[in-house]
């Protein structure tokens, strides 16, 4: 078999385990069956990008060779996301047994069945170059991520579902309103077909406004200000296993599909040309940052500080995008891969000191530093990565994200990205300095170091956010790779 | 007026469209969300499906005699989407069971009333 015909199976692999994983019994079992399909897609996942960066893998299904079939399209911009996403998940895997554990005290078949549902179809997303199909896995991945929140243990969980629910639903309907659009005016649903197509009757209105439909549906996916309102709660009232799993991947995937959509099926001087799009992203990236930081900074739960966080780190990535130059989407893939590792290794410890203390409110963590050391300086180190000091992962995708911005004639956004580090200092800094610095009250009960099978994965993630900032060969050179495949459209 | 008739799939399309976008806005009744959910996501089918009709084509079924057949790849597209579609609602009503078993109700301001904090981030 070549590598093209075992590509698909890092879809399948979960998507076909995740109704075995639906039937089992008890607690073990289910956890075992993700620690062998998880991995399996990662492998896989790693072997395509690593063929992908010489040239574009295709698999046409059923033998249908596309147009007419669909077909799984993966250049070195997909692989790459591809590899973050079962890679964040493979990481998150081993730790996850004990927090599941605890957040779903019975029966985890389903759980788990929801949560390779979701991987499957992320992945799918990624891997796919058929439009319609982005509608489907996009669906599948969705509908399993409203399940996943509603396990939460507060009953708010269930109203963050709700409402994600209905925006996301709005949103996929609005995304299949635009390739409605795009269908009705060429005839054809591949993406590389379609990009040969559309030059055509780009000069219509339908054209126009199935981009602006598409880019309003991923948007909301997305979290973009100013449609972001069901993050916070479903980020906040999520299990913590769920919370760094999402929170790491979904709204990546959404960007890289809304980057698909804008280079390779409109191409950038269609998009950017019939819609004013490069300064609708800037203003609405900058309103992210801005705004997303800031009312980090005002939270009393630590999970919606980073939920906040995140709003505005979506807000870098899309500034990437909004520059409009190689550059520019260099930093904007590679943030999305070190953000990923951020935000997993945050929200991984949060969900540590769920786990042991209960509670991530800052008031109730008021001297935990002392009690769980380990715990919170990972999280203090993961901090700094968010931050973006040297030497992190998210120094080298602010650092790309600078100087694109100075490469393309714009230093005032440079401006824009360090105060909105600033503020990542503030909040990052709120809630270590109530671990470590305040006392604790003398009524808490007590509460002990975690475990180390929590304590490890948590670390591993911790010391990835450090590797990936002192050797960039991987991560950079797949970022440009795949922005390089991007620009190059239709014909790389 | 000819614009009228002759687009007038789109016409119904973008009014059941509307409808059912208000009914999602409008309503704080979770069941009344859901069902202007699926009005709005019905109008996208119907809009796909009209597409694929061929002026004088007939069923896509090959027999003799029939030259001209309607488009049915936007039928099978829509299929799909009719089946997420059915399970978005059921999930839709489930969590909203769930809610109502959680906090004895499914109106919005009543649920903001119980929860101040998150209706603030909202």
């Amino acid at each position: 078999m070549t590598i093209a015909e075992i590509m698909p199976f890092s879809v399948l692999l979960p998507l076909i385990g995740a109704p075995v994983c639906a039937m089992l019994p008890g607690r073990r079992l289910p956890w075992l069956l993700c620690l062998i399909v998880v991995p399996g897609s990662l492998v896989i996942a790693g072997m395509t990008l690593d063929a992908a960066l010489d040239a574009p893998l295709q698999y046409a299904f059923g033998n249908w060779p596309p147009p007419i079939g669909i077909a799984y399209r993966v250049d070195a911009a997909n692989a790459f996301v591809a590899v973050l996403l079962a890679g964040i998940a493979t990481a998150l895997l081993p730790w996850a047994r004990r927090s599941v554990n605890d957040d779903v005290p019975d029966r985890q078949g389903p759980f788990y069945a929801l949560f390779l549902l979701a991987l499957a179809g992320l992945m799918g997303i990624t891997m796919t170059g058929d439009v319609f199909n982005v509608f489907v896995f996009l669906e599948i991945s969705s509908l399993a991520s409203y399940g996943l929140i509603a396990y939460g243990r507060d009953r708010r969980a269930l109203l963050a579902a709700f409402r994600y629910l209905i925006m996301g639903t709005v949103g996929a309907t609005f995304l299949l309103i635009g390739i409605g659009f795009l269908y009705i005016m060429t005839g054809t649903l591949n993406m590389v077909d379609l990009a040969e197509r559309l030059p055509a009757v780009a000069d219509t209105r339908t054209i126009d406004v199935a981009l602006a439909f598409i880019i309003v549906g991923l948007a909301l996916k997305l979290a973009l200000v100013p449609l972001h309102l069901w993050l916070p709660a479903a980020y906040t009232y999520a299990p913590s296993f769920v919370s760094a799993f999402l929170a790491a991947t979904a709204t990546k995937v959404a960007l890289y599909v809304m980057l698909r959509f804008i280079y390779t099926v409109f191409q950038p001087d269609l998009a950017f040309v019939i819609l004013p799009l490069a300064p609708i992203l800037l203003a609405l990236a900058l309103a992210a940052m801005l705004s997303g930081s800031w009312k980090a900074l005002f939270q009393e739960d630590a999970k919606r500080v980073l939920a906040y966080s995140s709003i505005a780190q979506i807000g870098y990535m899309v500034l990437g995008v909004g520059l409009v130059t190689a550059a520019g989407l260099t930093a904007s893939l590679l943030h999305m891969f070190n953000h990923g590792l951020i935000k997993a290794a945050l929200f991984m410890g949060l969900g540590t000191v769920a786990y042991q203390a209960g509670s991530v409110r800052i008031s109730r963590m008021r001297g935990l530093g002392r009690e769980m050391p380990w715990t919170f300086t990972a999280l203090a180190l993961a901090g700094l990565s968010l931050v973006g000091l040297p030497p992190t992962a998210g120094f080298i995708s602010k650092w790309y994200l600078i100087n694109a911005a100075l490469d393309a004639g714009q230093p005032w956004l440079v401006a824009a990205v360090l105060i909105a580090s600033l503020m990542a200092v503030v909040y990052v800094g709120r809630v270590l300095e109530a671990a470590f610095m305040q006392p604790r009250p003398t009524d808490a009960k007590a509460v002990h170091e975690a475990p180390l099978a929590l304590l490890l994965p948590l670390w591993l993630m911790v010391g990835a956010n450090f590797y990936f900032g002192l050797d960039t060969r991987l991560t950079v050179g797949a970022a440009e790779a795949g922005a390089r495949a991007l620009m190059a459209g239709s014909g790389g | 007026m000819t614009t009228i008739l002759s687009l007038f799939n789109y016409w119904a399309v973008i009014a059941l469209m509307m409808v059912g976008y208000y009914c999602l806005i409008a309503h704080g009744n979770m069941i009344k969300k859901i069902m202007g959910l699926g009005i709005f996501q019905t109008s996208v089918f119907i809009m796909f499906i009209s597409a694929g009709k061929v002026l004088g084509g007939s069923t896509p079924i090959l027999r003799e005699g029939v030259t001209e057949y309607s488009n049915p790849l936007p039928h099978v597209l829509i299929l799909t989407a009719i089946v997420v579609g059915i399970a978005t609602t059921a999930v839709a009503l489930a969590l909203a069971v769930r809610i109502q078993e959680a906090f004895g109700t499914i109106e919005d301001d009543q649920l903001s009333e119980a929860d101040p904090e998150d209706a603030a981030g909202q």
